[in-house]
């Protein structure tokens, strides 16, 4: 198959969509945590530890429901020690997501080895199976991405994420204690604990991410986050901390990164160049589209209330 | 001393001591006596003259990458990018290395081997320096991208020749460019692979010291602490945030001098992987003093030596978690201690 006609196949459609999910649940999880104040890159080692979470219950209960739960469950205790540590305990956000990450990196990696005596990669998983489409062809792999719960998931809470931010009164807390923390805390808005639920609950989401990937690639593998976290990041940033346009770019860079494996499926001289395609894109995406002042973050980051 | 890092010493006791305690919790949960553990651990790296070279070995690329990102952090930056800046300069380094003349003076091939090094770091800097000072977009985004296209472009250049064939090694640099090893200097060190690039290290970070005691290098500091000030002070910002990013990669790069002039003689995929994130957790420790930065790189180096050692029992993975413990044990201790002095302040107002 030439490079060409690959890029137009149901193959390509079908990564598009596998890749843009995980993309899209980090982005969401992490602009929730964002706009509420919290600057939040510890968002790659929570699509790596919920991964991992996601794939050990799946493993012990043969349950992909109950693995998951297990995903999110640690994507939500990450947030809480996030969250702890940097609303509570005053941490500077960026050392805190540092260290989550090197934990994150280090811990699946030594858990691994303790569970399954293999520090690259855990037995299989079944992951969702619908409807019973199992064909290998590329039409099935498509059926496959479109009828996955975990697609469907991402479709309703990207709605509800952006429907909560711009119109409910809890998406208005949230607003306004990353806007404006010192204000809202004067008209007594709980910021802390609007701060400490916002990035539970983005944690979660994003937790929702290290499960798709997982349950996709049907095994944990070591670092299979693979720098998603950042790149869901850099679509919150390139789409302005508004969630529906942070969503349509991860699909933009789940397009480039579908590309990239394509392309490298179909060979050609730089197979190795393609792999960088969702990094380089997502630089040169910056580069162009990021002006200053262009688009704002909330206006609060990193801020607390009492500063 | 002053209050302050009276402060900060006390704070990073209290840090690494909880850390301590987290890791004999961790060595029991594995069914190991952690005494027996950490005595293990401390006979194969402080017991023995061997055990030390190794120990200086592990810590002079940290030392390195902990320098440069501390140079980041007195501006407020996070340089999480060492990591891609040390691969990249390390591969400069091993190319021109190797395709110098093999009659060239060692003083000539050092420096050429220097420059490179840190120009090709500054060069891997350069796009997320251009990001951060023009267009705002935060260091740390950007120069994880750029680790992962270093990593990516590293192989493809191994993979398109620059490799011997068959391996993903490249050719040998002249022995005039490989540093001396300390076991030259000392029959003690021997088998280690600890080399004179520790005194080049040690060395960049007084030189660092010195120069944000005495120079430009001050204005940094208000920079990162409030850019609005610096600029209403005529401080070029976006000069000086380019420029902190870029001196940031090019002390990375130097790292290469431990791996590929003083260990190996050439570079490998894998070559020095994981120093430049070992630098953040130096940085976060030992950060603002040439002490601290040096004690918190042996510190780390023992853990990556230890980890080796005690493999068998405990898996080394555990000692990268115990980084991260580290960097967030010692962040909270601070912020623990200094809130009474807060208070003071809010009482004053």
């Amino acid at each position: 198959m030439s490079g060409a006609s690959a890029l137009f196949s149901a193959a390509f459609v079908a990564a598009s969509i596998r890749m843009a999910v995980p993309l899209g649940f980090a982005a969401l999880g992490g602009l929730l945590s964002e706009r509420s104040g919290v600057p939040n890159i510890a968002l790659e080692g929570v699509l790596l530890g919920s991964s991992f979470g996601a794939v050990a219950v799946h493993v012990a209960t043969g349950s992909p429901t109950l693995g998951l739960l297990g995903g999110v469950l640690v994507g939500a205790l990450f947030g809480a020690v996030h969250a702890g540590l940097v609303v509570r305990a005053r941490v500077d956000a960026i050392v805190s997501g540092l260290a989550l990450n090197l934990i994150a990196f280090g811990g699946t990696r030594a858990l691994m080895r303790a569970l399954y005596h293999s520090s690259a990669n855990s037995p299989n998983v079944r992951g969702f199976s619908l409807f019973g489409v199992e064909g290998a062809s590329a039409s099935h792999a498509l059926l496959r991405a479109v009828l996955d719960p975990t697609t469907w998931l991402f479709v309703a809470l990207s709605a509800s994420v952006a429907w909560a931010i711009d119109r409910s009164w809890v998406g208005l807390w949230i607003r306004a204690s990353g806007d404006d923390p010192r204000s809202a805390y004067a008209s007594s808005v709980p910021v802390s604990q609007v701060r400490f639920w916002s990035v539970v609950v983005g944690c979660a989401i994003t937790g929702l991410g290290g499960v798709s990937l997982a349950f996709e690639q049907h095994q944990f593998q070591s670092g299979m986050s693979g720098g998603r976290g950042f790149i869901a990041l850099a679509a919150v940033i390139v789409g302005g901390w508004r969630p529906l346009r942070a969503v349509a770019a991860c699909f933009v860079f789940a397009v480039l990164d579908a590309m990239g494996f394509v392309l490298q499926d179909a060979g050609g001289t730089l197979p190795q160049l393609f792999s960088a395609l969702p990094y380089l894109g997502t630089l040169v995406v910056l580069v162009l589209f990021a002006k200053k002042g262009a688009f704002s973050a909330p206006a609060g980051l990193g801020q607390s209330p009492d500063e | 001393m002053t209050g302050r890092s009276v402060d900060r010493a006390l704070a990073v006791s209290l840090g690494l001591l909880s850390t301590y305690v987290v890791f004999c919790l961790v060595v029991f949960a594995y069914g190991e006596s952690p005494r027996s553990v950490v005595a293990e651990l401390a006979g194969g790296t402080w017991g023995s003259t061997y055990g030390i070279g190794q120990v200086v070995f592990k810590a002079t690329p940290l030392l390195f990458a902990g320098i440069a990102v501390d140079v980041g952090l007195r501006a407020k930056l996070f340089n999480v990018g060492a990591e891609g800046q040390i691969a990249v300069a390390s591969l400069a380094v091993a190319i021109v290395g190797a395709s110098l003349p093999t009659g060239c003076p060692r003083a000539l091939a050092w420096m050429a081997c220097f420059i490179v090094a840190a120009a090709s770091g500054a060069a891997w800097a350069a796009p997320p320096a251009f990001l951060r000072a023009r267009r705002g977009v935060h260091e740390v985004l950007t120069t994880v991208l750029m680790n992962r296209v270093a990593e990516t472009l590293l192989s493809l250049a191994l993979a398109s020749g620059l490799a011997l064939a068959g391996t993903t090694r490249t050719r040998d640099v002249i022995d005039a460019a490989k540093l001396p090893r300390l076991e030259a200097l000392s029959s003690g060190f021997r088998g280690s692979s600890a080399s004179l690039s520790v005194g080049i290290a040690v060395v960049t970070a007084f030189a660092v010291a010195f120069a944000f005691e005495k120079t430009r290098a001050r204005e940094l500091w208000l920079v990162g602490e409030s850019p609005t000030a610096a600029a209403a002070a005529k401080i070029p910002v976006a000069t000086r945030i380019s420029q902190a990013l870029l001196l940031s990669g090019a002390i990375a790069g130097l790292a290469s001098t431990a791996t590929v002039l003083g260990y190996k003689g050439y570079f490998e995929l894998g070559l020095g992987a994981g120093a430049g994130f070992g630098g953040l957790a130096v940085a976060m420790i030992g950060r603002g003093s040439v002490m601290g930065l040096v004690l918190a790189a042996l510190f780390f180096g023992t853990l990556e030596q230890g980890g080796l050692v005690v493999n068998a029992h405990v898996p080394r993975e555990v000692m990268s978690v115990l980084e991260g413990v580290a960097i967030v044990l010692v962040a909270v201790a601070e912020k623990k201690l200094s809130r009474p002095r807060d208070a003071e302040a809010e009482i004053a107002k």
